[in-house]
């Protein structure tokens, strides 16, 4: 049925969609331009400590110092360089986690969704297993036996995240694989594993890209989490959930040890979440 | 009519038992890979609960002590044959049974849970009614925007806001804790919002409250918001069926029609994924009790971890198994009374 | 004297095309007025312009729907759907659709009369009962207690007709109420529709696109064609002269019950055509 008020809901849609797509690409290209330069353009070392500089407040405040621009922690370390280095650890967290979570759970999601069978069976059964664990709880226990890292935070992601992707990937593959263009390319002499992915990844991709947008957030705040409880890197590094942890505490005292930090984070995971539903409206094709 | 009734309660039965299965099936699994991921992993276990220094004949009592020199398999096999007779095994740190602990803190959890459950529901039924309500207009859409924030951003980020806002700008709850020390507890119970209620001691039940009030916000604004979402597309799809409009000529208002013939149809698809999303929120309270030291169980493990207390950790995860199957396991049954066609057919 | 008559009614989608061109059309008290048309003609249009259930993708640009000497289109939305639903009814084309699956039978039909007409839920519950018997429902208690899928399409819109009479409306429509049936209990369901307009004096709009319906059930009849009224007659003029040609075409193409082996006479391009004109010329005028 053609409405009338419907198309007009679907280009405000758009262009809604069209503006966070930019917002939140134009922040995370900021992010990624900061992290990359952070040694260059952070005016302290992240790590300095200078006991006489402890809880400077933001550059507004009476009684900040000229280049502390976001104030101090207690410890009177810039929290401004500190969340630039921040940045660094938090974006190779989302791309490396975020890239290999895809890579597993989107083949374990194929192969059980296109094969079925035996493959499906089992590949579903840890799937059920996986979602009665709750994730934070065995991404703790993970460092915790792993110990702490930014590799052990990379591989407790991996293996507690892959199951969004599989899960999804599956449902895609099995409805793909139930469609005609895929009994023809198999009819045509193609081989099962030619058929999945010439001709179920293709269809697949663009749900398996909106998925890893969203992983990308969703791994910067695990990264932030497992900071926050004192496992993420060697408490010293600079990273946000530990900048978050340390805030929390003196909160009363100096809040600008929070609130920078979290902004931060806070626009960081939106971003990579309005980027992936903008592209999910993108490639729907009920919109486009 | 009484034959009918037989074939209900049959297939209620098979559906049952199908589902009691592969939830043994699922809880097996979550126990074999606890066990594993906490033994199998490079280091000894019982060296690393050990102070530095610890001597190798030390290491070789407690290890003995905790069964920890037997084959895997064997280990795996007492554990699981305390188990099924209720024991858990002792805590390495306090030195008491881990059933007596998690249980203990248990209900604290199922409180915070189930309030943000609640808030979750009004919340995002709220939502979903008003924008339905106003659909269309300028209202549906500040309800469409403000639910995707709410659906972007995790527990853990809006408990930090809610405690900058409450906390700190505007301090009108307690950011940490369950309930004020200073006040004494005459509770036998640990399900202290529910017994406050029973003896009628409203001062304490409004201090747990008011403890609770921001941890609980924290978790359900992520599912109001999938509640809000879901409830609206489903409520605005109903809004066009026959059956709605044929109430419209009957004269009853809009917000009557949508509450009357709109609602119950809407809230069935909804419910089996507030279900999952349950889940998710009981896993969220993990840390939003760390983040506001509310005395938990998530809170229990955290420190369980810290502490490498193995059967602490391996009872309290397997508790948290338990709670996440059950709960699916009851919104499959609700979705099959709820829909009277399942219920009759 | 009309209960419902409806002036120069016009709807259009909303920045579209029109979909009801100036339509005019009475229904007298107690009267049957059959709408006929091909599918797409805009007959639902008007019941539901009629009852205030438009989709809101569309809208009316103009005229009046007077009813019981009261312009509907001038009263504010509330009271304009109380007044529909205090003296109108509608008996739907689907019954499979039309009933709320999470309800009882018995509330479908009860509730509107507690709630809206403040009637004692005892009156209501016997009101109902007694609507049943009368649609020829066996075992009405059984059924007041069921949900609609343990009914059959038939027993649906059996129910439907009595929901639809139980607070004596002044006038129903009915949309092609039993297109959606199987031909064996069409007749059966044509001849309940028409014993309780009967009984009832109601008066009827009748959707149909069966002229041979209409021939049994109808008083007055109007042809819809693209939204406009092409043939407004009493339904004995129209089957000894139909002044239209589209309407004469029309009536040539309803298989005769007495010669089905004369088969069918589609309407034929020239008629077609010459219609299609009438309409583009109304539309230049209208501008
Ligand atoms: N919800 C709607 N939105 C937009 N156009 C509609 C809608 N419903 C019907 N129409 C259009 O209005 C015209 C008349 O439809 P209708 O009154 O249902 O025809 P019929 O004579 O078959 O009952 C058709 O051209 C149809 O496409
Ligand atoms: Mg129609």
């Amino acid at each position: 049925m053609l409405e009338a008020n419907g198309l007009d809901g679907r280009s405000l849609i758009r262009r809604r969609a069209g503006l966070r797509l930019w917002l939140s690409a134009g922040w995370l290209g900021l992010l990624a331009i900061a992290a990359l330069l952070a040694p260059w353009i952070a005016p302290h070392d992240p790590l300095a400590q200078d006991l006489f500089l402890g809880r400077l407040p933001p550059f507004w405040m009476a009684g900040s110092e000229p280049g502390y621009w976001l104030g101090t922690d207690s410890l009177g370390r810039d929290v401004l360089s500190r969340i630039l280095h921040g940045a660094r650890i938090a974006l190779i967290v989302a791309l490396v986690a975020g890239s290999i979570t895809c890579v597993v759970g989107a083949t374990l999601g194929l192969l059980a969704g296109f094969l079925r069978g035996w493959v499906d069976v089992v590949i579903s059964r840890l799937i059920d297993i996986w979602m009665a664990f709750p994730p934070i709880l065995f991404s703790i226990l993970l460092i915790a036996v792993l110990g702490p890292g930014l590799t052990s935070i990379i591989i407790a992601i991996v293996v507690i995240d892959w199951t969004r992707f599989a899960r999804v990937v599956r449902a895609e593959a099995m409805a793909q694989g139930a469609m005609d263009y895929v009994a023809s390319a198999r009819v045509a002499g193609r081989g099962r594993l030619g058929t999945m992915m010439r001709e179920i990844l293709p269809n697949v991709l663009p749900t398996i890209v909106v998925l890893l947008t969203l992983e990308m957030g969703i791994a910067v705040i695990v990264e932030a989490i497992l900071s926050f409880v004192n496992l993420s890197i060697s408490t010293d590094d600079p990273t946000w959930g530990g900048m978050i942890s340390e805030g929390r505490t003196s909160i009363h005292q100096a809040w600008w040890v929070l609130v920078f930090p979290l902004v931060t984070l806070f626009l960081t995971v939106l971003a990579f979440s309005q980027l992936g539903e903008g592209l999910k409206d993108r490639f729907d094709p009920v919109l486009r | 009519m009484g034959q009918c009734r037989h074939g209900v309660g049959m297939a209620f039965l098979r559906l049952l038992a199908i589902r009691l299965l592969t939830t043994a099936i699922t809880l097996a699994g979550v126990a074999v890979i606890v066990f594993v991921v906490i033994r199998v992993v490079p280091g000894n276990p019982i060296a690393m609960m050990l102070p530095p220094g610890a001597t190798e004949a030390d290491i070789a009592r407690l290890s003995a002590l905790y069964g920890l020199d037997q084959p895997l398999v064997t280990q795996f096999g007492i554990w699981l044959g305390g188990v099924m007779q209720g024991d858990f095994g002792t805590s390495i740190t306090s030195r008491q049974p881990v059933l007596d602990l998690v249980l203990g803190r248990l209900p604290a959890t199922l409180e915070l849970s189930i309030m943000a459950l609640v808030m979750a529901v009004i919340l995002g039924g709220a939502a979903a009614l008003t924008g339905t309500r106003f659909r269309g207009g300028r209202r549906e859409g500040a309800i469409d925007v403000a639910n995707g924030m709410a659906l972007s951003v995790p527990d853990f980020l809006w408990g930090l806001v809610l405690i900058l806002l409450f906390g700190v700008l505007w301090p009108v709850f307690h950011i940490s804790g369950r309930v004020s020390p200073a006040l004494d507890l005459p509770f036998t119970t640990n399900f202290y919002l529910f017994e406050s209620l029973i003896r009628l001691r409203f001062d304490l039940w409004a201090d747990l409250v008011a403890h609770m009030f921001m941890p609980a916000l924290a978790l359900a604004i992520p599912l109001a918001a999938i509640i809000g979402q879901l409830l609206k597309q489903s409520l605005k799809e109903t809004m066009n069926l026959d059956y709605v409009t044929l109430a419209r000529t009957k004269g009853y208002g809009e917000t009557r029609v949508i509450l009357r013939e709109a609602l119950r149809n809407a809230i069935l698809p909804t419910l089996t994924l507030v279900g999952v999303q349950f889940t998710f929120l009981i896993g969220g309270t993990v840390i939003i009790e760390r983040l506001f030291s509310y005395e938990g169980l998530g809170n229990m493990a955290i420190d369980a971890v810290i502490n490498r207390d193995l059967p602490l950790i391996q009872g309290i995860v397997i508790l948290f198994a338990v709670i996440f199957t059950a709960v699916n396991l009851i919104v499959d049954l609700l979705y099959a009374v709820l829909n009277p066609r399942l219920r009759h057919a | 004297m009309s209960f419902l008559s409806i002036r120069n009614l016009s709807v259009r989608l909303k920045g579209g095309p029109p979909l009801l061109r100036r339509v005019s059309l009475d229904v007298a008290v107690g009267q049957v007025r059959g709408l006929v048309g091909e599918s797409g003609a805009g007959k639902s249009m008007i019941g539901k312009a009629v009852l205030g259930i438009l989709p809101p993708s569309v809208e009316i640009t103009g005229g009046q729907i007077v009813l019981d000497g009261t312009d509907l289109l001038t009263l504010p939305p509330k009271e304009r759907r109380r007044r529909i639903g205090a003296t109108c009814a509608l008996i739907p084309q689907d019954p499979l659709t039309a009933l709320n699956p999470s309800h009882r039978i018995g509330p479908q039909i009860t509730d509107r009369l507690v709630d809206i007409l403040g009637w004692t839920r005892a009156d209501a519950n016997t009101r109902a009962r007694a609507l049943l018997e009368e649609v020829q429902i066996p075992n009405p208690d059984r059924v007041l207690r069921s949900y609609p899928h343990e009914l059959s399409g038939g027993m649906r819109q059996r129910i439907l007709i009595a929901s639809a009479f139980a607070a004596e409306p002044k006038l129903i429509v009915a949309d092609e109420p039993t297109t959606a049936l199987d031909v064996t209990v069409q007749k059966q369901i044509l001849r309940l529709i028409a014993g309780m307009q009967a009984r009832h004096g109601t008066a009827l709009l009748f959707v149909t696109h069966d002229l041979g319906v209409v021939s049994k059930v109808c008083q007055h009849l109007s042809v819809l064609y693209a939204g406009m009224v092409v043939e407004d007659s009493a339904v004995t003029d129209f089957f000894a002269a139909p002044r239209h040609p589209y309407s004469a075409a029309l009536l040539a193409a309803t298989p005769k019950y007495t010669d089905p082996a004369a088969g069918l006479h589609p309407v034929p391009d020239a008629v077609i055509d010459a219609v299609r004109a009438e309409v583009a010329a109304f539309d230049a005028g209208g501008r």
